[in-house]
């Protein structure tokens, strides 16, 4: 079975290079209708008759020209016969028969026989390819922004493109005048719909819900004209605000980023603000637990602690009269501003 | 064998009159392919229609293929069987509330009756070019009698099928079936209208942008007054337990900032006088409690 493939496709594929004598033998139907019989003897006839009436003579030469002739017609016709009747139909493709352009079937993948050429014509067909269409231009195909009305009245610049694929050979042959067109427009129009149906800012958050969408109308809209293809995607390359806006929203990203900011910087300094009364909490927490047990040992030797640390660092005055109350001035006390004094 | 004679005798005319026979023999014969329909006029007068549309029977089963017609007598007019483009020319429409739009639409359609729009236009480019103007006043009409805002809504579908009724009132004398009628793009023209759009969506982003910068304000505010509320809270379950030794404790930390002994640098220096009645100076005086 492996080698069937390969090996009938080399052992065919020699003869309409080299001889024709097996091909002939191969192809009986064709062999029989040949016209070598009638044809190139009546013609041979009137070729030989003709020359006799114009002197050439009956020689042995003269009918050995005419015996070459014959076959290299012959030899033509099964050329002829040999191209026009082999097709090879590469993995991706489907072959449409079409006899005396009536279809009579489709060819699969393989080496395959049909009618030679004037009664069969085989259109190969790609159905794998997946072709692209890009939507991103102005009106009628002029440069520009693809400009199209969201929900809420607004204009989007959108690029977008459509992916195809051939699902059905003869369909797809036989249904639509302008079948690329056709997909380009239904696209375009059922984008169209989809935006229309959606505000501004929707278009820009749900653009895979949108792919979908579109590209569901779209089959629909291609399956109901019998268009013999298949919508593998819509993809939005790019939605974005026209040009023409382009500052204004920048100024909404840059308020947006702003506002990030400021709410950053609110939530860390909510978190210092808290954390520092936690930690403010615990140590009087800590502080108030030992402080419970003895009161009165613990304030005082606080206090002690704290004043010696105080009074250590300072300079200390001890003033004796009774009615002087302890007070504190910042800086140095009465030496400084003595030099001072006369001038005043 | 007088005949045979006469080949003989004048070979080349008689090659001729053979060749002439057999074009009229093959003129007879046409090829039907599946994408064409052939409507047979004898004397300009329709008899047959070969290969003609029906909504799919199945292809190779339509009547495509070799066909026959007498010689001289009967011609064949080729009509389309294919779905069919046509395609407006943009049309500037008005609506109800004084918005121009330019409208791009499209129809496609198929020749369903060849009879029929052999008698009427004669062949079928004359089909579109008919039915162009046709589509272009139904729109106008349709679209005319509709605010602006209904194009860009589910209502659109409804506006599309009026306009495909009304054209295929038109069409049916062409012999035309309408498929259906779409809008490819529906824009705002050039100029003023773009412009005032256009200036309507900045508007719209300066103000948005002003309330997110107003409302993120105020989010960062609500952040940082619910945090010091959660502070105060958290002192006042802690310190309000003993108010008295809060007091004291907290005094006691003051002190110690106030006049740097807490870290090397003070701040500032500071001279403290103290009476001998303070309470530090208690035992220094000597004296008993």
């Amino acid at each position: 079975m492996q080698d069937k493939g390969p090996g009938a496709v080399l052992s065919e594929g020699g003869p309409w290079g080299g001889s024709d004598g097996k091909e002939g033998e191969d192809k009986k139907p064709w062999a029989k209708s040949r016209p070598g019989s009638v044809g190139p003897s009546a013609l041979d006839a009137l070729i030989r008759r003709g020359r006799a009436r114009f002197g050439g003579g009956g020689d042995p030469g003269g009918l050995q020209v005419g015996g070459l002739w014959r076959w290299g017609l012959a030899a033509l016709i099964l050329l002829w016969i040999g191209v026009t009747s082999t097709h090879m139909i590469g993995l991706q493709e489907r072959g449409v028969v079409t006899r005396f352009g009536k279809y009579v079937g489709t060819l699969e993948p393989g080496l395959r026989w049909t009618l030679p050429a004037p009664i069969d014509f085989v259109t190969k067909v790609d159905v794998d390819n997946i072709h692209e269409i890009d939507i991103d231009t102005g009106p009628d195909g002029q440069a520009g922004e693809n400009l199209v009305l969201t929900g809420d009245e607004n204009l989007i610049d959108l690029a977008y493109s459509v992916r195809w694929s051939k699902r059905d050979p003869e369909q797809f042959l036989f249904e639509m005048q302008d079948p690329e067109q056709t997909i380009k427009e239904v696209a375009e129009s059922a984008m169209r719909e989809a935006i229309a149906r959606v505000s501004f800012d929707e278009v820009i958050g749900a653009q895979r819900q949108i792919q979908q969408e579109v590209a569901e109308r779209a089959q629909e809209l291609l399956d109901s004209y019998h268009a013999g293809v298949v919508v593998q995607g819509v993809t939005i390359k790019q939605a974005g605000p026209p040009s023409e806006v382009l500052d204004a929203f920048k100024d909404v990203s840059a308020a947006q980023q702003k506002v990030q900011a400021f709410q950053k910087q609110a939530q860390s300094s909510a978190l210092q603000v808290t954390a520092r009364a936690q930690g403010e909490a615990a140590a009087f927490d800590a502080f108030y637990a030992q402080y419970k047990l003895a009161p009165e040992v613990t304030r005082r030797r606080m206090y002690y602690d704290t004043m010696e640390k105080v009074l250590a660092k300072t300079d200390k005055v001890v003033v004796e009269p009774r009615n002087i109350v302890p007070y504190i001035t910042p800086g140095p006390i009465p030496a400084a501003p003595k030099p001072q004094e006369p001038a005043k | 064998m007088s005949l045979f004679d006469m080949m003989r005798r004048n070979p080349l005319v008689w090659l001729g009159a053979v060749l002439v026979v057999l074009a009229i023999g093959l003129s007879a014969f046409f090829v039907v392919p599946e994408t064409k329909q052939a409507l047979v006029l004898r004397f300009r007068q329709p008899m047959r229609i070969i290969n003609p549309y029906a909504s799919h029977e199945g292809y190779g089963r339509t009547g495509a293929g070799l066909a026959f017609k007498i010689p001289f007598l009967e011609q064949v007019v080729w009509v389309d069987k294919r779905v069919l483009n046509l395609d407006l020319p943009r049309q500037g429409v008005l609506s109800t509330d004084q918005y121009r739009l330019e409208v791009d639409a499209f129809a496609r359609y198929r020749i369903v009756n060849p009879v029929r729009m052999y008698a009427v236009a004669g062949n079928e480019a004359r089909v579109g070019e008919a039915l162009k103007p046709i589509l272009g006043a139904a729109l106008r009409d349709e679209l005319g009698k509709r605010r602006f805002a209904i194009m860009l809504s589910p209502e659109r579908d409804v506006v599309m099928t009026n306009i495909r009724n009304a054209l295929q009132r038109s069409a049916a004398q062409y012999g035309a079936q309408i498929l259906d009628v779409r809008i490819k793009r529906a824009d705002l023209p050039d100029g003023s209208p773009l412009d005032s759009a256009f200036e309507r969506m900045r508007n719209t982003r300066q103000q948005q942008a002003l309330s997110i910068l107003a409302d993120g304000r105020r989010q960062a505010q609500i952040v940082t007054g619910e945090a010091d509320a959660r502070a105060a809270e958290i002192y006042s379950a802690s310190f309000g337990k003993d108010p008295a030794a809060y007091d004291f404790y907290r005094a006691m930390q003051s002190y110690r900032v106030t006049f740097g002994t807490d870290d090397n640098q003070p701040r500032g220096s500071a001279t403290i006088l103290l009476s001998p009645d303070n309470d530090y100076l208690r035992q220094f005086m000597g004296k008993r409690q």
